[in-house]
């Protein structure tokens, strides 16, 4: 039995009925849509959701946001609800599905992901911090460190990945975690970037205790549960909706309408070209969002996250030269610990600069076209001398 | 449904940043079943080594095979409004069937004849105008625009056809695409459109870039045409037709560049050098991802073209101008990218890497160039010139 539609429009309208948005406290208003199965439609019952089709949510959305509903500013939260939500609703046991999900979609528990490593990036499967069962307390002991940990400095949960069995290969002796970031033993040390900012961390991890309890899918198998991390990150850019000339091209066209001072004949080349292929991303995004709605996905997912790093770089950096005498100056340079990254307020310097990260994070760009020649394309794998070895017979 | 013929000069300007019009850009199974109907006689008479055995012997065109496609599938009818004896479909499946073409770098006059003829027709109001939209629906005379492939939308329309009055036209016009298959040239003269019988309009074949779609010179002197609209009308008509026939030519370059990466996925794979498929070089795995990238991409922005056709949107010269910009590069880049790719066996005259290229790059030139179509962008967009 599906949830339509119709019904769903039922109990938005029943929601906003008993919890009028201008007499509701924010808080209090997300609490409810989430118990009204409201917050992300797929989920099941009683885990903020009604087992309806994933479609339907975007009409939830809207007609919320249309009532005033607050949000739960998905920018603020969203590795917890990109990454940490669907991997602990696949591997989570019950518990920790009921502890952790409604929080999370709240906003009121910000989560992190410890992942990277100094010697891990690309190579995750490498990582190196250690977790050790102590077996009378039923507590796993973590010491290591991670790295470029975005939110760590307002997170109270993390995801983390550590090495459990250093005598197997590096992809089988690896567990996942959910790590509570006020424990002893984690210490977040603030990295400055080409920003200014301070808006990913160090992290590094000593003696940390965490439950048994904590611990999310089998021991040894966290190398499949961070795989449906992974691909939900990767995926999670090109469903959505972008209005036509929306996104980075939007201020860059903006000063060309205002400011006829600084056209010149090459800007306006450079201008269209990226013009036409920011429509076409929109458009190509938008078949893809299409082809989920038919059930009929098909792998462009896998590409758009390449297409905006690269289009989000080229376009930033034509609207600081289009700026002149301007593009010379920046915004602020003091070292501050933002939030959220923002990109649309705040001036081209800061977007040039932070789109840098666009084809790092994630997945760097390369990595994502050996998985695109690969697992698309059916070219022949990267060859790899690694897989075999044990971890701790591994060059470092 | 009767394609509306919307004449350029007057086009209705998007405003920026104007809410795009929703579009549908996947296929229906209608248009899946075409696709695969088309692609399976093409497979069967119309292939690689047919094509360019066809292009040796200097007649490219098949006409029997032409039969099949444009009378038994029915395809030369689609754009044609049922009243009139053709499909009523639309610009949707008019496109899918280019995209089959392209893939097959078929000599066949689709799309001069199904398309910017048809358009130009469907554009006309005298009475001649239906008995030959039903002749060309049924498949059984091919008609062409006798201008320049190179017009493109957007731009000034040539008159170098004189009317010595009473439709007795005089002149010359270059580079006509597929005026040898045609029976019926659509001439633009100063005082109108006239239907002209090919046979006395002496077309001269020159020498093309793209061996699958044979160009002619026109010589008209003092022929007799058949007026067809007055000039306001005929203008409109020519005009409307290449807007519709260059969002359709994006989906022919898609058809291009998927075979190109279709077939350059396959040859890297299978051939080695340095004890390893050249496929496993990750500098050529990253080139050919790149390269998927841009194909999907052209998807999304042919189909965009058609459905904004299709539904008459306002929207439509916008998305055309968007795809045409697109489209043409990745048709070219595909192309070049699998001659480069295939290697010495790529710069040979019996693989077919070389018709594709060829196609692609004069395709680029056909109804405008992308740099044609980023300046009508610029006015659509309102995003105006220093
Ligand atoms: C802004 C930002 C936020 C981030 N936030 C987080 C976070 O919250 N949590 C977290 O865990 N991590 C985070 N990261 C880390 C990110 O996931 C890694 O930086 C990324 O995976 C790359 O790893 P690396 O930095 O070690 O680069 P390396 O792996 O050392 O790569 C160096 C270069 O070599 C290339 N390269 C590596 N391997 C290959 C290969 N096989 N083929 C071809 N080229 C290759 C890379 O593409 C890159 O250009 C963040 C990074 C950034 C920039």
């Amino acid at each position: 039995m599906t949830v339509t539609a119709e019904e769903l429009r039922t109990r938005v309208r029943d929601l906003l009925a008993a919890h009028p948005v201008d007499r509701t406290a924010s808080a209090d208003f997300l609490r409810a849509r989430f118990d009204a199965g409201l917050a992300w439609v797929h989920y099941p019952e009683g885990l903020g959701g009604l087992g309806a089709p994933r479609s339907l949510q975007a009409a939830v959305d809207a007609e919320l946001a249309a009532a005033g509903a607050p949000d739960n500013d998905p920018r603020r939260i969203g590795i917890g609800l990109g990454m940490a939500a669907p991997t602990i609703l696949a591997y989570g046991t019950d518990e920790q599905k009921r502890r952790f999900l409604r929080p999370l979609w709240v906003g009121e528990e910000v989560w992190c992901q410890l992942f990277s490593e100094p010697g891990a990036g690309s190579d995750l499967a490498a990582l190196g911090t250690r977790a050790v069962l102590d077996e009378q307390a039923g507590e796993w002991v973590v010491d290591g460190q991670k790295v470029w940990t975005s939110s760590a400095h307002t997170a109270r949960w993390a995801i983390l990945i550590a090495r459990t069995d250093p005598t197997l290969p590096k992809h089988r002796g690896i567990t996942y975690f959910l790590c509570d970031m006020h424990d002893p033993g984690v210490e977040v040390r603030p990295l400055r970037q080409i920003t200014g900012e301070a808006e990913f961390n160090e992290v590094f991890l000593t003696g940390v205790r965490i439950p048994d309890a904590h611990r999310l899918g089998p021991v040894g198998d966290g190398w499949a549960v961070a795989r449906t991390t992974l691909m939900n990150e990767r995926v999670s850019i090109g469903g959505m909706r972008i209005p036509r000339e929306g996104g980075m091209i939007a201020p860059v066209a903006a000063a060309w309408r205002g400011r006829p001072e600084l056209r010149t004949h090459a800007l306006h080349q450079r201008l269209l070209e990226l013009w036409v292929e920011a429509e076409v991303a929109r458009l190509t995004g938008e078949r893809l969002r299409q082809q989920l709605v038919a059930g009929q996905p098909g792998p462009e997912g896998s590409g758009m996250k390449l297409t905006f790093a690269r289009l989000n770089q080229e376009i930033s950096g034509l609207e600081v030269e289009l700026l002149g005498e301007e593009g010379l100056l920046y915004e602020d340079w003091t070292m501050r610990r933002p939030e959220l990254v923002d990109f649309t307020g705040r001036d081209a310097g800061y977007r040039y600069l932070r789109a840098k990260g666009n084809s790092i994070e994630g997945g760097t760009s390369e990595i994502l076209l050996n998985i695109v020649a690969e697992r698309v394309l059916g070219l022949p794998p990267e060859p790899r001398d690694d897989k075999d070895l044990a971890w701790k017979d591994l060059a470092r | 449904m009767t394609a509306s013929p919307a004449s350029p000069a007057s086009l209705p300007v998007t405003a920026p940043p104007g809410p795009a019009a929703p579009l549908d850009l996947l296929y229906s199974e209608t248009e899946e079943g075409l696709r695969a109907a088309v692609r399976s006689l093409l497979a069967d008479r119309c292939d690689a080594a047919a094509v360019l055995a066809r292009a040796e012997s200097g007649t490219p065109h098949d006409p029997a095979l032409w039969h099949t496609l444009a009378a038994d599938i029915g395809a030369a009818g689609l754009l044609v409004p049922e009243k009139l004896g053709g499909q009523g479909a639309s610009h949707r499946e008019a496109a899918v069937v280019l995209e089959e073409l392209g893939r097959a770098v078929a000599p066949l006059p689709y799309l001069t004849s199904s398309v910017l003829a048809t358009e130009i027709l469907l554009g006309c109001d005298t009475p001649d105008v239906a008995p030959l939209l039903r002749e060309l629906a049924a498949g059984r005379r091919v008609c062409v625009p006798a201008v320049p492939l190179t017009l493109a939308p957007g731009a000034p329309l040539p008159a170098p056809v004189k009317d010595a009055g009473g439709g007795v036209l005089t002149g010359t016009v270059t580079s006509v695409a597929d005026a040898a298959a045609a029976d019926v040239l659509l001439v633009l003269a100063d005082t109108g459109l006239y239907a002209v019988p090919a046979a006395s309009a002496a077309p001269t074949p020159l020498v093309p870039l793209d061996l699958t779609r044979p160009l002619a010179r026109i010589t008209l002197d003092a022929a007799a045409g058949t007026r067809l609209a007055d000039p306001a009308t005929a203008r409109a008509a020519v005009a409307g037709a290449l807007l519709s026939g260059a969002g359709l030519l994006a989906s022919e370059q898609l058809g291009i560049a998927e075979w190109c990466l279709t077939r350059t996925v396959a040859h890297v794979r299978e051939r080695h050098q340095f004890n390893r498929p050249v496929g496993s070089f990750q500098a050529l795995k990253h080139r050919l991802a790149r390269l998927w990238l841009d194909v999907a991409s052209a998807r999304a922005a042919a189909r965009a073209a058609a459905d904004a056709l299709a539904t008459g949107s306002p929207d439509a010269p916008l998305t055309v101008a968007v795809a045409q910009a697109y489209c043409s590069g990745v048709a070219v880049r595909a192309a070049e990218e699998c001659v480069q790719l295939h290697g010495g066996t790529g710069m040979t005259w019996e693989h077919p890497a070389h018709l594709y290229l060829k196609r692609a790059k004069a395709d680029s030139l056909a109804l405008g160039t992308a740099g044609h179509h980023r300046g009508l962008v610029a006015d659509f967009a309102e995003l105006p010139a220093p």
